[in-house]
């Protein structure tokens, strides 16, 4: 068992997600769901630099495209991800091997206001912050989340949907942040931008692996990440990344830019629409009258 | 049929918007109100962001006003001094709201405010018009009654006068203004052409005869409203032309019906049916904000 541990630790220095693990800046998630916050790295005196080279079991995968056209008639779009198993040693015995995948749109700012009762009105009162939380986060799994993932592996790499935001600050009256992370995370997963798929990852014979994940139609551009993960007994023993890039094309791109680059010829165009639309509408209608 | 909005970054109907367009666009045409005051709370509905909402709405009212003014332009129902100086002051005033729309939404306060204007504004213009125009359906049945040409109230004594001879008046310049500041602030914190406040105050308020009241509102409106466009345009890029555009499909065709029929209604039972649209519209956003929301939780995404 401590060679595994070590093992481990090692395979983190090679993972390039390893990054990811800025801590909270107020107040960690990890605490508030009472999971221990461990070091990144349990075990650094320990290293083995064999298993550091070939972790028994690694990801080899592929998406089908590795970016999304937004066009005008956008409809969201499917993504195919697939992998094996790659392994030089006969496939270990006790619990069979688990597959995690997740999808995420890059972080953006948002705040969550409270309404409260003031002078018999509902008025937005209390506001949290969230520096950091992504506007889609999709999470697919082979079973069973909570089965198959460790709470301190799931705060390592940031893996459940509650992990997906960081870094909270309330205005001074907030007692806790809680309720205002948890609905945040409510609100997303209602409108589907958060989405827990479990046992949407098909696995065969522990090595093949396939999962199709859905990106809705309100997608936002960007470059997206795609994580898949090996997990073994609760832990993740082999992690992969992979950018989906998300960008308008066509008409859309080019009003966007035009938009943001242009805003007085962008204007002018929306106004020269709307009077050209207004006036052509009155003499098609005279037109007709008079015919 | 779902189409993706550029600027929004949302995917929605398109037939959707083209209905709710026609909607609007017959208010336009029916009432001489833009309209703006239902589709905006609408477009925030079927999931549009407010700001984008507020902005692009201003847009289709310019299409929708464009076409209804022409319309009254040939029926020479037109103010066009009155409408000078109303547009004026819409000008100014369409400067100091972009400004505070700036800060309500980055105090979180925007959709309280709008909503407390409207159902202040609402509430009492609707009372308003709905007691004065019964009163005067049920005067116009009785043949003893002589009509004067119009009332005579304290703005009629201010100084700076002008003869606005369109509307049959001779009043101080500063009345006009100051509606036209008002109405260009609404435009453009909430989005409206803010015709349900200028019809009402041009009736009661300046006493211009109801014949010329729907023309000159909606060329001031369609100015004020342009000017709006641009100012959201340049300053905070929220004007979705895609959006625009399938609204004011369904916006012109709608105005040109409404003008056609309201020229076959009687004037006293449009203004009670617009004092009834008014009410009701100012009823739902009062019990919006006094019963206890489905969800206390709101989300603002992106605010710095």
């Amino acid at each position: 068992m401590g060679l595994l541990r070590c093992s481990l630790a090692a395979i983190f220095i090679a993972l390039p997600v390893s990054g990811q693990e800025a801590p909270n800046l107020n107040q960690p998630l990890s605490e508030q769901q009472g999971s221990p916050s461990q070091p990144i790295y349990d075990n650094p005196s320990q290293p083995d630099p064999t298993l550091e080279v070939h972790p028994a079991e690694q990801v080899v995968a592929g998406l089908s495209s590795d970016s999304v056209a937004i066009t005008a008639s956008f409809d969201g779009s499917d993504i195919l991800i697939y992998g094996a198993v790659k392994r030089e040693t006969p496939i270990p015995q006790g619990l069979p091997l688990q597959v995690i995948i997740t999808v995420e749109a890059p972080a953006g700012s948002a705040t969550v206001w409270r309404k409260e009762r003031k002078a018999g009105i509902w008025v937005n009162a209390q506001s949290v912050r969230v520096a950091s939380a992504p506007s889609f986060y999709a999470v697919a799994t082979s079973a069973p989340l909570d089965q198959i993932l460790l709470p301190e592996w799931d705060s390592r790499y940031r893996i459940s949907l509650s992990h997906a935001m960081r870094a909270f600050a309330g205005t001074e009256a907030v007692e806790s942040t809680v309720p205002f992370t948890e609905a945040l995370l409510r609100i997303r997963e209602n409108e589907g931008l958060y989405r827990l798929d479990e046992n949407a990852v098909s696995i065969i014979d522990q090595t093949l692996f396939r999962a199709d994940v859905r990106l809705p139609a309100n997608l936002v551009e960007g470059a997206y990440k795609t994580r898949i993960f090996l997990l073994r007994d609760g832990q993740v023993i082999d992690a992969f990344v992979a950018p989906i890039l998300v960008r308008k094309v066509g008409l859309e791109r080019w009003l966007y830019h035009l938009a943001f680059e242009r805003p007085l010829l962008y204007g002018l165009m929306s106004l020269a629409v709307a009077v050209i639309a207004g006036w052509g509408a009155s003499a098609a209608f005279r037109g007709l009258r008079r015919a | 049929m779902q189409i993706y909005l550029p600027i929004a970054e949302v995917s929605v109907n398109a037939l959707t918007l083209v209905g709710l367009g026609g909607l609007v666009g017959l208010m336009s045409g029916l009432f001489g109100v833009g309209g703006g005051f239902l589709i905006t709370p609408l477009l925030f509905f079927i999931g549009i962001p407010p700001p984008i909402a507020v902005a692009t709405g201003a847009n289709q009212v310019v299409a929708s006003s464009v076409s209804g003014v022409l319309a009254h332009v040939k029926r020479k129902s037109v103010d066009f001094r009155m409408g000078g100086v109303l547009l004026v002051g819409g000008l100014i005033g369409s400067v100091l709201g972009v400004l505070v729309f700036n800060v309500l939404q980055s105090l979180g306060q925007l959709d309280l405010v709008v909503q407390l204007c409207y159902v202040v504004f609402l509430g009492l213009i609707g009372l308003m018009m709905l007691q004065e125009s019964v009163r005067s359906l049920r005067r116009s049945k009785s043949p003893t009654y002589r009509k004067r040409l119009h009332q005579h109230t304290w703005v009629h004594r201010w100084p700076l006068k002008m003869k606005f001879r369109a509307s049959g008046l001779y009043i101080s310049v500063f009345p006009p203004l100051m509606v036209g500041v008002a109405v260009g602030v609404l435009a453009a914190i909430m989005g409206v052409g803010g015709g349900f406040i200028m019809v009402p105050a041009m009736i009661y308020l300046l006493g211009m005869p109801t014949k010329v009241v729907v023309g000159t509102s909606l060329f001031q409106i369609t100015f004020v409203t342009a000017f709006t466009t641009l100012m959201h345009a340049v300053s905070y890029n929220t004007v979705d032309i895609m959006l625009a555009v399938l609204l004011i499909i369904g916006g012109v065709i709608g105005a040109q019906i409404g003008t056609g029929l309201g020229a076959k209604l009687r004037a006293e039972q449009l203004r009670i049916l617009l004092a009834l649209l008014v009410l009701l519209v100012c009823g739902k956003l009062a019990l919006d904000l006094f019963l206890t929301p489905d969800d206390l939780y709101a989300i603002t995404a992106g605010v710095q």
